[in-house]
């Protein structure tokens, strides 16, 4: 493994029918990053998210987590999809779901649950604010909620490298915050890689950013810049800040 | 009509019911909450293939239809994985095309073949104490199955994608359902019939699916209701002397229409 480069993206390229949705992608995530992929519709954030854990094979390039191929260290991976709706109305609990997780990594079979996998999903489950909702049927929860269960359900792996999907799209303002708040958290030892198209995500948390649109433009210090974000996004981009958000500048990207 | 059954005869139907009511009770859920029904119609039909195979070339039924039962699902979960957004077409053309192929070789083979229409839609009186032994292993197969990997098939059916993170390998679980669903099918042929069969994998999941908390849960409620629907509709067709299969699947469905009026009339009253 290359010294502390946890995520490393080399000229990868993929497209889903004749046009590329990625091309030329190079990217270089080191260890405890918390890394903030931003870009418009379309341009490609949850296919690279889906190529750096193994979902998806890209059709050129090499893609190396923590130095081997991405399918070998998927126990290491925690993953929060995009879609918190994989099977609406599939008769499951909350805390099955949840328990999910903590297949991660185990191989032989007929190996049950054990304490320790109960005491992990208990505590996920009481940190997310869902231990009261444990017994609920997935159906009968708000997208929001689902949307925390989702997230537990990556935590419960105890993983040494978050990807996230937009994991706030539907959750309120507190939960946002509080779960940002965890996440800086474990950022301490764990590396978190997040894909957002809001920007208010940019606010104190993030050590780095990298824009998405077909090409990947990687921001190691979070700096911000009026012309990247037109760059990334193809338009104008009116930079919207709230008041707590502190206003960040990013250098041009490197032609 | 009830007079002319031997007692010991109805006990061995019986069995078979009990046996059977287990099979379609795990398939089937699995069937229903991977939305899968339409696949298990295609194989079902295709397999009527295999019972012109056996007819026109002279080879034992059980073994034909069971082959093509399980080549149509292999071919069905290959494109399934690999070209989902046409599963449907050709699910659709596998269907009609081994169904066909079935009506064309037995329209070949010369001699009368008055009993072609039991395989379709099933003929109880034609049960042995080998079909038993049958499905039994079937079942036994089934539960071992769903024992063992019951984390991974609940995985694979919520979520695959999450799955394959997990390091499961979905694909695996995904045709094994396929083969067990297949095998399914076409133990119940003679029972149920080839055609008939898919209400018994449908109609009880569909009915618990909104309730039940749990796969684990469903396993066992649909189990329970694919039995009562056995016996209930055996029972009425011993009384009016009308075919069984037909008899089980129209007791399921008008339940299943019953159920879903007193839900919907309980719910805009209660």
């Amino acid at each position: 493994m290359t010294n502390n480069i946890v995520l490393e993206l080399e000229n990868v390229r993929f497209a889903y029918s004749r046009t590329p949705v990625l091309e030329n992608v190079c990217l270089c995530v080191p260890e405890r990053d918390f890394l903030a992929l931003l870009g418009p519709n379309g341009g490609g954030k949850t296919t690279l998210l889906k190529i750096c854990i193994g979902l998806l094979k890209p059709e050129a390039g090499s893609v190396k987590l923590f130095g081997k191929d991405p399918q070998s260290v998927r126990h290491l991976v925690g993953y929060v999809p995009q879609e918190t709706n994989p099977n609406a109305f599939f008769p499951i609990r909350v805390i099955d779901v949840v328990l999910m997780g903590r297949i991660n990594g185990r191989r032989g079979i007929l190996k049950r649950y054990n304490d320790v996998d109960h005491e992990v999903v208990k505590e996920t489950l009481k940190c997310m604010g869902l231990w009261e909702l444990r017994n609920k049927r997935i159906s009968d929860l708000s997208g929001g909620q689902r949307q925390r269960v989702m997230i537990a359900r990556a935590l419960a792996a105890q993983p040494k490298i978050f990807f996230m999907d937009e994991p706030t799209a539907s959750v309120d303002r507190v939960f946002q915050t509080e779960l940002y708040e965890l996440l800086k958290d474990l950022n301490r030892e764990k590396t978190v890689i997040v894909v957002s198209h809001d920007l208010s995500v940019l606010s104190s948390y993030v050590k780095s950013v990298a824009c998405v649109n077909r090409k990947v433009y990687y921001h190691s210090a979070a700096e911000l810049t009026q012309e990247m974000i037109e760059e990334a996004y193809h338009c104008p981009v009116e930079l919207v800040t709230h008041g707590r958000i502190p206003h960040r500048v990013l250098q041009e990207h490197e032609r | 009509m009830a007079e002319f059954i031997d007692i010991s005869y109805l006990k061995l139907v019986v069995a078979a019911a009990f046996l059977a009511s287990i099979a379609c009770g795990i398939v089937g859920t699995l069937v229903v909450v991977n939305r899968m029904v339409f696949l298990a119609g295609g194989i079902a039909h295709a397999a009527y293939g295999g019972v012109g195979i056996s007819f026109y070339f002279g080879l034992p039924m059980f073994p034909s239809v069971l082959g093509i039962a399980a080549v149509s699902s292999g071919v069905l979960g290959f494109t399934g994985i690999r070209v989902r957004h046409r599963s449907d077409a050709i699910i659709g053309a596998i269907w009609a095309t081994g169904m066909s192929i079935g009506v064309i070789l037995i329209n070949m083979t010369p001699g009368y073949h008055g009993d072609v229409m039991s395989y379709l839609f099933g003929s109880v009186i034609t049960i042995l104490p080998s079909d038993l032994l049958i499905i039994g292993l079937l079942d036994l197969i089934l539960i071992l199955w769903i024992t063992i990997f019951y984390r991974e098939i609940l995985a694979v059916s919520y979520d695959p994608e999450f799955a394959t993170i997990a390091g499961i390998h979905v694909s695996t679980f995904y045709y094994s359902m396929l083969f067990f669903c297949a095998g399914t099918i076409v133990v119940l042929m003679r029972f149920v019939g080839l055609i008939l069969v898919i209400a018994l994998l449908s109609i009880p999941p569909c009915m618990v699916e909104p309730i039940v908390p749990s796969l684990g849960r469903m396993f066992f409620v649909c189990t329970f209701l694919n039995f009562c629907f056995f016996i209930a509709g055996l029972l009425t067709s011993l009384w009016f002397n009308f075919q069984a299969g037909p008899t089980i699947i129209l007791v399921a469905s008008g339940t299943f229409i019953l159920a879903e009026l007193v839900r919907r009339i309980s719910k805009n009253y209660g």
